[in-house]
């Protein structure tokens, strides 16, 4: 049966099979058994089966690391589940131990198998193309002739013919010994020491890159610091003194929606102009960023991720004075950017001048409309006919108690809704440019005007480039061991009884599949053998 | 023409390249039926077959009395399967106009790769324009009714679906890493799916043999050997292997980086396209490896297949709103 025979996989074969029970022998003599075990074909297999299978929770279980909010959510909604996953690391696959284990063993048994192999290679590299079997009709491939030429002539013109095939030849006893193909084994090892290459890149990426989300409102900037970002994860190498010292103010934000067609609401393109300082120092340069054009930075890139509406709140307290004042986050909940926000007032003071805390809490609509039938909602994404509208609450937005608070939340536990004087929960509508008063004398609420905010990633992984040039290392050797063919061709010249030179060509493939006859043919011909007749193998010979 | 009309156009070349696919089906099926009338023995006419692999000399007329009905037969299933070639050829021509006028479609012009249909319509157009090409080289005549089938059902299934209007691109799609992340993709995922179809003939062959068929004159008798059937499948799945390696762990990534910020995220698509490709990588080696090769190989490369054909398609169903790739 013709195989394409993975030298390293033979390497491994000729292990095979390693005693399935360990003999009862000394620790030194368990060890060696272990090791072959490892570095066999077969539990190589087994550990790549293993891989496979075990990445499969971490595409069906929501990861940590790759979507924190599905994975609370999910948490929420499974607390009988969560406790036992959270201790089998199932939230967090490809951190955790057990898959770690898994690779790392894999690499073990690759190291184990491509160092004794390099050496194999390394000393068959300066070992001369084997000798000519003595049975040459024997191969494969055989053609014999008889020429008038000499046989140091036809020896030489072989040499000659091997040579502009890219074969390496040598003369012994009056053969040529050609050898081609040895970089199949060398892309082989290739490709395996490429995948130890781009494992130690993803492990330098992950031990010192970090990667941090910050929502920016168009005006106003961000300085590289740890504080500015909304959530930041890093490597357990990370040095947070290492942050690149750049910083940017969100200028402006584009955005185009189709208006028309089946499409209508589709954002076209966005796009933020953005002017930043690589270092507090540097001159001020400005760039626009938008998907799949990032800000590179030293250290850092700055992706575009989403967008979103910040309306301009003003609350006045009962005293008349300003309590709050500025753009507000309201985060998109669809894809017609009806977006959801919060106004917490810590600093409000009521008519009699008495401390009360107030909070806002509802929806803005970009594209305010209204049916009776689907009550409040957006027509469509752009701000067309901006609108606000939120209930009130009064009492303690419990912000000293130092517990950590979302500012996209409202924790109601002392709080209670401001009431209309019919008791129904007072709900503050307003379009932009308009005013409301609470009731009470408590003060009033101004929508008085409009701005977008951008969500940005800033992350930096450092050894990408050696994951990327691992791989692409890994695709060459991958290429060459797949598809360079090993091959040998000998051709041997005696001297009959009669003067005449009698001349026979054979060849051997290592892989199947590849034009060997071909190959023998042309060099026969070449050296004067006349057209092959029809079934020149030694059929009887054979037998 | 208006991009609607061109939307019109492609919608009618799916269909019509669906019923030349079905009528060359019939062709194929009609081959096979009129060679069970010709025993195993007899070779089959295969175009480029030069003399018989198997040592036997062509037409020995031991076996085929000349002017026999057999060799009647013989030249009847000949030219249902010249036609049944013939048919398969003019619908990978209207499944190209279908592919190329849906890209005309989209208002800007675009590259005809923004959804599940879209992807799986030129999925289906790679298998059947593959085993075209390798048709001379591999003799793959006997593929025949299995491509057309498997391209006829998938292109159904396909418009009944997962059929959506055709859309402009979205943002992250907008990059010319699309074209290459998503040519390189298709391409190994029509390959590895034509070593999968010859991986299932070698198993159900091979089990066809161990239960002492192979006197029979069926479809399973005219397939070529089971060496030879390794081979095709072996050859398509190393070709596609890098093929997939490139476009899952270096164009995938690069794009990845620039559209996302992280070369590998872990997302559902990428964990799978991470075990499509460990699996594979585990068939490369189990061919090679004593006690692995033949059976328990292709048995690999077909769960391999599996793996790919469900990230493909299933990843949208289950975790359609988990993944960042979902662009159903």
């Amino acid at each position: 049966m013709s195989v394409e025979v993975d030298p390293l996989a033979e390497q491994r074969n000729r292990q095979d099979p390693p005693p399935s029970t360990p003999p009862a022998l000394s620790p030194r003599e368990l060890g060696r058994w272990a090791w072959r075990q490892l570095t066999s074909m077969r539990i190589a297999l087994v550990l790549l089966f293993l891989l496979a299978l075990a990445a499969v929770p971490g595409s069906v279980v929501p990861q940590e690391g790759v979507d924190p909010n599905r994975t609370s959510q999910w948490q929420d909604q499974h607390p009988q589940l969560t406790p036992i996953y959270e201790k089998l690391g199932l939230f967090h696959v490809f951190q955790s131990a057990w898959f770690a284990a898994i690779y790392i063993l894999l690499m073990v048994s690759l190291v184990g198998c491509i160092v004794p192999r390099t050496a194999v290679y390394w000393r068959s590299l300066r070992a001369r193309p084997p000798r000519a079997p003595r049975r040459l009709e024997r191969l494969p491939e055989h053609r014999a002739f008889e020429t008038g030429e000499a046989p140091e002539t036809v020896l030489e013109q072989a040499r000659v013919l091997l040579r502009k095939r890219r074969f390496r030849s040598t003369v012994e006893d009056g053969a040529v010994s050609g050898e081609r193909g040895k970089l199949r084994e060398a892309g082989n090892l290739l490709f395996h020491v490429s995948v130890l290459l781009v494992l130690a890149g993803v492990a330098i990426g992950s031990l010192f890159g970090f990667k941090g989300g910050v929502i920016v409102v168009t005006g106003h900037g961000f300085a590289d610091s740890l504080s500015q970002y909304d959530d930041f994860t890093s490597g357990s190498l990370f040095n947070p003194d290492n942050l690149a010292p750049f910083s940017f103010t969100v200028k402006d934000f584009d955005v185009t929606f189709i208006r028309a067609g089946r499409e209508a609401g589709q954002a076209h393109e966005f796009s933020a102009g953005l002017d930043y300082r690589s270092s507090p120092t540097a001159p001020k340069q400005h760039t626009r960023i938008s998907v799949n054009h990032p800000l590179q930075l030293d250290g850092a890139d700055v992706y575009l991720i989403s967008h979103g509406y910040a309306p301009h709140i003003t609350v006045r307290d009962g005293q008349g004075h300003v309590a709050y004042s500025g753009p507000v986050v309201f985060l998109p909940e669809n894809a017609t950017f009806r977006s959801f926000g919060v106004v917490k007032v810590p600093d409000a003071v009521n008519q009699d001048g008495r401390p009360e805390q107030l909070g806002l809490e509802g929806e803005f609509y970009p594209t305010y409309a209204f049916t009776m039938r689907s009550g409040p909602f957006s027509a469509f994404p752009d701000a067309k006919n901006p609108a606000v509208s939120m209930l009130a609450y009064r009492g303690d937005l419990g912000l000293d108690s130092g517990q950590p608070q979302s500012v996209y939340t409202l924790d109601k536990k002392d709080l209670s809704p401001i009431r209309k004087a019919d008791g129904k929960p007072l709900r503050i509508d307003l379009m932009m440019g308009q005013s409301t008063k609470l009731p009470d004398g408590m003060g009033t609420v101004t929508f008085d005007g409009l701005s977008r905010f951008v969500k940005l990633q800033i992350s930096s992984s450092p050894a990408d480039w050696l994951a990327l040039l691992g791989v692409s290392l890994a695709l060459l050797g991958l290429l060459g061991s797949l598809f360079i063919r090993p091959r040998r061709v000998w051709v041997r010249v005696r001297r009959d009884d009669r003067g005449r030179t009698l001349v026979e060509v054979a060849g051997l493939d290592r892989t199947s599949g590849g034009d060997l006859a071909g190959e023998v043919d042309r060099l026969a011909t070449g050296l004067g053998a006349g057209p092959r007749a029809p079934d020149t193998a030694p059929v009887e010979e054979r037998a | 023409m208006t991009h609607q009309q061109f939307e019109v156009l492609s919608n009618q070349a799916v269909a019509a390249c669906a019923i030349v696919y079905f009528l060359a089906l019939l062709a194929h099926l009609a081959q096979w039926a009129v060679e069970r009338k010709v025993p195993a023995s007899v070779e089959m006419r295969e175009p480029v077959r030069v003399g018989a692999a198997g040592g036997r000399p062509s037409g020995a007329p031991a076996t085929a009395p000349a002017g026999s009905s057999y060799e009647e037969n013989g030249e009847r299933a000949d030219r249902f399967g010249r036609i049944g070639v013939a048919l398969t050829v003019v619908a990978v021509a209207v499944h190209l106009v279908s592919v190329i006028s849906r890209g005309l479609a989209a208002n800007p012009v675009r590259v005809p790769w923004g959804n599940m249909y879209e992807f799986t319509l030129t999925a289906t157009f790679v298998v059947a324009a593959g085993y075209l090409l390798l048709y001379r080289r591999f003799s793959l005549s006997w593929l025949a009714p299995v491509v057309t089938g498997f391209v006829l059902v998938t292109l159904m299934a396909d418009v009944l679906l997962l059929y959506s209007p055709v859309t402009p691109l979205r943002d992250a799609l907008q990059s010319p890493w699309l074209v290459i992340h998503v040519v390189a993709a298709i391409t190994a995922t029509g390959a590895f799916t034509i070593g999968g179809m010859a991986s299932v003939l070698y198993l159900v062959k091979e089990r066809w043999l161990a239960r002492g068929g192979g006197s029979g004159s069926g479809y399973l008798a005219k397939l070529p050997g089971l060496d030879a059937l390794d081979r095709v499948a072996y050859r398509t799945q190393a070709f596609a292997f890098p093929v997939w390696t490139f476009a899952a762990l270096i164009a995938g990534p690069i794009w990845a980086k620039h559209a996302w910020g992280t070369y590998w995220g872990w997302d559902p698509k990428e964990v799978w396209a991470f075990i499509t490709w460990v699996v594979y990588a585990a068939y490369l080696h189990a061919r090679a490896t004593a006690g692995w090769k033949g059976r328990a190989a292709a048995i690999v490369a077909l769960v391999g297949l599996a793996t790919l054909w469900f990230n493909f398609i299933g990843i949208n169903f289950f975790f359609g709103q988990g993944s960042m790739h979902s662009y159903a």
